[in-house]
């Protein structure tokens, strides 16, 4: 019941500059300068993910190549990798998008974790395909940890959605 | 007439459709920049827009590095002070005698008719941040085309060379760093000259001593610096130092493993070097025929 209950909660529409602040900031977290350390999370695909799982009709492929193409200059990496495997994270995202919202919080996390993988391993093989070699098992642990973030993230990004423009404790918004 | 469906329920091509597009144009990009290096223009026009995202990506390491420069304290200034003052005066006599050993170099050189060395000019550059892709090691600098920064410059520190410029944005430049898998360098043992070129890519950062034959003079902690027979890096830079050698019989060349002198954790400081391209003259057509029929003429008024 309570299930049910959870996910027919109205939500007020997402606003669009919200989205484009909470990318932004994703990819600015993105760019920090970590030293090559091992298990940072790629927060940029897990807002990215958030925002095609919720608002499947404004945020879509298109966006996700964009943003990766960015990613892809700014980690001075190979140009199209980030692009590719985002527009597939989308794809993917935008696949179960109907479905994942009825599953409470920590199996959406498991979900999430299932494509984060899936696009590191992408980014893995085409890599490895242009002539690089395998960087350790740690590059995978970024993924566990976005994926252990998810429940925050989805608290916090869907924060604004909740605040009722006037407060009335009859209302279900 | 044809059924339209009302324009709010319009979402435009299937999802596999967009995915299909943005697919293909991806992997067109990477074919091109992997393959071909046909993808710079791009890059540079993206390198734009991304620029303003980075430098605020920077603010806070730039914060976080002056409010630890103002509380480090006085005793700690004053011990770097005093440590740096002995390291001058130590390294004085040698730079006394380097001016003279220089024209003395000179002076030889002339009279053997070798070609003069020049002296490196060089650019002050700091570190910005280390490249976030997993695969390749590299470091970004805060100087570029701007600075008159090219690709292809060695870059080194105060204790060795760090690595080779690789590409040049208007205001950054991207060093690749020796232990980056596709970089290698020309080296020379210090003890005996034998010459050899070293590969990154070995684990732990460490690089590949690779076509020395088993029987090779090489011994641990033998110094190795740069050859400078590439016309790259300028010869006689320290570079790294023979950590593990492994000589096996059923193999023809011995495994060499080299730890790197420098190391970019260190210091954010570099030297980016500038060293005139030294390629041989252009030969030009004409002038042998013209010496021929010279000495055609010579030997004919004889």
């Amino acid at each position: 019941m309570e299930l049910q209950q959870q996910a027919q909660r109205i939500l007020l529409p997402a606003k669009a500059s919200f989205i484009v602040l909470t990318i932004a900031l994703a990819l600015l977290f993105n760019l920090l300068p970590w030293r090559s350390m091992a298990g940072v999370p790629d927060l940029t695909a897990a807002v990215l993910a958030f925002w095609c799982i919720h608002q499947p009709r404004r945020v879509g492929i298109g966006i996700a190549w964009t943003l990766g193409l960015l990613l892809d200059v700014g980690n001075d990496a190979l140009i199209g990798q980030h692009a590719l495997s985002y527009s597939v994270l989308a794809f993917l995202a935008l696949a179960v998008h109907r479905r994942i919202l009825w599953f409470p919080l920590w199996q959406q996390a498991l979900h999430l974790l299932l494509l984060l993988l899936s696009t590191q391993l992408l980014t893995l093989a085409i890599r490895i395909a242009a002539g690089a070699s395998f960087p350790g098992w740690t590059y995978f642990a970024g993924s566990f940890i976005s994926a252990a973030l998810w429940p925050v993230l989805s608290f916090l990004l869907l924060l604004p959605q909740r605040q009722a423009e006037m407060k009335d404790e009859n209302r279900p918004i | 007439m044809e059924h339209q469906p009302p324009p709010f329920f319009n979402r435009g091509p299937a999802p596999l459709v967009r995915l299909a597009f943005f697919v293909s144009i991806a992997t067109l990009l990477m074919v091109l920049d992997a393959r071909f290096r046909y993808a710079e223009s791009v890059r540079q026009v993206v390198a734009l827009a991304a620029y303003p995202i980075q430098r605020v990506a920077m603010a806070p390491v730039d914060l976080l590095h002056a409010v630890a420069n103002y509380f480090s304290s006085t005793a700690a200034l004053q011990n770097e002070n005093a440590e740096l003052k002995l390291k001058q005066l130590r390294a004085a006599p040698e730079l006394l005698q380097l001016e003279a050993l220089r024209e003395e170099n000179k002076q030889l050189r002339r009279l053997l008719d070798a070609e003069e060395r020049l002296p490196a000019k060089s650019v002050f550059a700091e570190i910005l941040y280390a490249g976030r892709d997993p695969f390749s090691r590299k470091v970004v600098i805060d100087k570029g085309s701007q600075s008159g920064i090219q690709a292809g410059q060695p870059v080194i520190d105060d204790i060795g060379v760090i690595g080779q410029v690789t590409r040049v944005y208007p205001l950054m430049g991207e060093v690749t760093l020796l232990s980056d898998k596709d970089q290698a360098i020309p080296l020379q043992v210090q003890r005996n000259g034998l010459r050899a070129v070293a590969y990154g890519g070995a684990e732990g950062g460490m690089l590949d001593l690779r076509f020395m034959a088993a029987n090779a003079d090489i011994r641990n902690g033998d110094t190795l610096v740069t050859s400078g027979i590439d016309g790259t890096y300028p010869p006689g830079l320290p570079v790294a130092t023979v950590a593990r050698i492994e000589r096996d019989a059923a193999y023809a060349f011995a495994k060499i493993t080299l730890a790197p002198t420098a190391g970019t954790d260190r210091y954010r400081q570099v030297l980016v070097l500038s060293t005139e391209a030294k390629a041989p003259p252009p030969v030009e057509a004409e002038q042998p025929v013209k010496k021929s029929s010279r000495t055609k003429r010579a030997r004919k008024r004889e």
